[in-house]
């Protein structure tokens, strides 16, 4: 939903990273609005997930220029937990396994976490047991992964189902869904996107991160960028997507030789 | 190997062990002949050497330390409030009691306690079995022990026997010796709590012979603080289709070391070893244990788990012997540890001795800090990265823990292995 009078609650600007000693952001620029649903698509190796991350705050990459604004104030000098706390949400690619670490327990601990930063009271045991009960609904997930350990065992559509899960009771103002498509069949795609899209609102904004057009069939984009080389190579509506289905990448990589040669 | 130790070494280990056997009373009591017999052993023995490949990552250093003279009998301190109210269904005994620590109690359906002849005949013969009544840490505390808790085991004894002793001061030292004789398809669980501070010494001795079709699981939970040290020795022999299932977690002790020493006698028993040791601080938490096959188809499932922070160390030697008798022996062993600080340091030897050809022996040891993923994954949901941390040892520590005796749950363990109370 695009609405000119919008909040901004992102605004990345000229934003350059690396890892170890490799560059991969060259100069990434994206402003999201409130009610905004943004997809970003790109060959692998483009720099996509890499921008999740850094948004996130992820150790292992390191910001060498540019600057990212979240609601106004600078997203790079905040600690991981600091940014999930003030509702940026990263869905990950590849959720983590932690053997012996109760899901249930987890999902608690970081819901409290949040709805403490937003001045909400902490939930206890039973109080949040009821919450998640009834948020389990929006991923269609059965409460016996509630008892295991975070992410142990479960299968790629299990993992993500509780990505999506753990987004509905963190309630984000920005949630990255970094490749959630990806390892899902298509009715655990249904399922998830159908809990993306109920999750959307006109105070969030949902940056879908993908490599298919699939995803972008159950979720309507408002803008759909093309990333190539560590930037944001074009911008457009939903139907660029299509295009990009219809033609394949290689017109990007050479709209991007004639950029580095330039 | 027992080579020569350096002069100043071998001096100052014989004036300790001087000094401990001039303040031990006199030999006394059913125990006096063991009592006389380890003293002589120590005698002779001063200390265990670090030349000695047993003793090589183990620095007794915190041992020496202390001047300990045997504590006197206590009333139960769970009078005084200080202790968890045992779960239901569970027996507790106070093994520091002055006199019988069963008096006032009866013992549930199944158990008996030996009497002076059988005591007489039994006690030893485990550790004869197990090759270790001469090992230093047995020969201490048969030198000081003043009783032995001798139970027969002659059915399934439905309560859960909770033995618990505290060595509490300064220069205090507590002897506990335990015996179990289980007899044919006979069950029991025990969970010992043994709890130190001060600069004190904890020596514990548990023989257990485990009939045909007999089953022991022992929970042993040791806490120390301070000072306090803890010697450990359980050695059990199995006869065929027994099962022990063994679970032991300490943490706080300025030196622990824990030896166990399992002879399956004629094979075809299954052992279950798991172990979670903490070292942080200056401690050092030490893992010695060996299992031996003695005859075919027996079963080893050992798991070793250790976190070391601060400047703590954690040393495990699991060793494992198969001779040629023990064909069709399945044994894994697994050491997990987890490194969390640049000071801190892990030890971990797997020492397997195969002899026997159709065997299946896995063995792995891994050491790991906390994996930036895993941190990073906890700190995107909000948690700090001290919270993250903290979960992810709990959930490392989990997997020894929840395999404790029920009879655990009311100590907290995990929460007072980590520190949190």
């Amino acid at each position: 939903m695009i609405r000119p009078e919008a909040d901004t609650l992102l605004e990345i600007v000229d934003l350059q990273a690396r890892v170890e000693d490799k560059p991969i952001l060259k100069g990434v620029n994206l402003t999201i609005k409130a009610g905004e649903i943004h997809a970003v698509m790109g060959r692998n190796g483009s720099g996509k997930s890499t921008l999740s991350k850094v948004l996130a705050g992820h150790p292992s990459y390191v910001v060498t220029g540019g600057r990212v604004l979240y609601r106004g104030a600078n997203l790079l000098d905040l600690e991981p937990e600091q940014r999930a706390r003030l509702g940026l949400f990263l869905g990950f690619q590849y959720p983590v396994e932690i053997p012996g670490v109760s899901n249930l327990e987890f999902l608690r601990v970081s819901t409290n976490a949040r709805r403490s930063e937003k001045g909400e009271e902490e939930l206890d045991t039973f109080a949040f047991e009821d919450l998640v009960r009834e948020r389990l609904q929006v991923v269609q997930m059965d409460p016996a992964f509630l008892e295991r350990s975070v992410n142990e065992g479960f299968s790629g559509g299990e993992k993500k189902r509780n990505e999506i899960l753990q987004m509905a009771l963190l309630d984000p103002l920005v949630a990255i869904l970094d490749e959630t498509d990806s390892g899902l069949d298509i009715d655990a795609l249904r399922i998830v996107a159908g809990g993306v899209n109920h999750l959307a609102s006109p105070d969030n904004a949902t940056l879908l991160i993908t490599h298919y057009q699939r995803l972008l069939d159950v979720i309507t984009p408002d803008y759909v960028h093309v990333m190539a080389g560590g930037r944001i190579l074009r911008t457009g509506g939903k139907e660029l997507a299509l295009e990009l289905e219809d033609r394949g990448y290689d017109w990007v990589d050479q709209e991007l030789a004639v950029l580095e040669v330039a | 190997m027992v080579a020569a130790m350096s002069n100043s070494a071998a001096v100052a280990a014989s004036a300790w062990v001087t000094t401990f056997l001039e303040r031990l009373p006199a030999p006394v009591g059913e125990l006096e002949a063991v009592q006389w017999r380890g003293r002589e052993a120590l005698s002779r023995q001063p200390l265990p050497s670090r030349r000695q490949e047993d003793w090589r990552f183990t620095d007794l250093a915190a041992l020496t330390a202390l001047a300990p003279a045997l504590a006197p009998a206590l009333a139960p301190a769970s009078e005084q409030g200080r202790w968890p109210e045992p779960a239901a269904g569970v027996v507790r005994l106070w093994l520091d009691a002055p006199g019988d620590p069963l008096a006032g109690q009866s013992l549930p359906a199944g158990l008996s306690l030996l009497d002076a002849d059988e005591v007489q005949q039994a006690l030893g013969h485990t550790l004869a079995t197990c090759n270790c009544e001469q090992h230093w840490p047995v020969e201490l505390n048969q030198a000081s022990a003043p009783r032995v808790l001798a139970l027969r085991v002659s059915a399934v004894v439905a309560p859960t026997l909770e033995l618990v002793s505290q060595a509490a001061g300064d220069g205090v030292m507590r002897p506990v010796r335990v015996l179990l004789l289980l007899e044919e398809k006979a069950s029991l669980e025990v969970l010992q709590v043994q709890l130190g501070s001060g600069s004190s010494l904890t020596s514990l001795v548990i023989e257990a012979h485990l009939g045909r079709e007999s089953t022991l699981r022992h929970g042993l939970l040791a806490l120390g603080e301070g000072p306090a040290c803890f010697l450990g020795h359980l050695a059990v022999e199995q006869e065929p289709r027994s099962l022990l299932e063994s679970v032991w977690a300490s943490h706080g002790w300025a030196l622990s070391r824990f030896e166990p020493r399992v002879v399956q006698v004629d094979g075809e028993a299954t052992t279950s070893l798991k172990a979670l040791q903490l070292a942080d601080g200056q401690q050092l938490a030490d893992t010695h244990s060996r299992v031996e096959f003695r005859g075919p188809e027996g079963q080893l499932d050992q798991l070793h788990k250790a976190i070391a922070d601060d400047r703590g160390r954690s040393v495990f030697n699991g060793a494992v012997k198969v001779p040629r008798a023990a064909q069709r022996t399945n044994a894994s062993q697994l050491s997990r540890n987890l490194l969390i600080s640049n000071q801190a340091r892990i030890d971990t030897k797997p020492e397997l001795e195969i002899v026997a050809d159709d065997v299946r022996c896995a063995h792995g040891a891994t050491v790991s800090r906390l994996q930036t993923d895993e941190l990073f994954y906890l700190q995107s949901r909000g948690l700090s990265a001290a919270v993250a941390a903290g979960l992810l040892k709990r959930g490392f520590c989990e997997e020894v823990l929840r395999a404790l005796p029920a009879a655990a749950a009311p100590w907290r363990p995990l929460q007072r292995l980590l520190g949190e109370i």
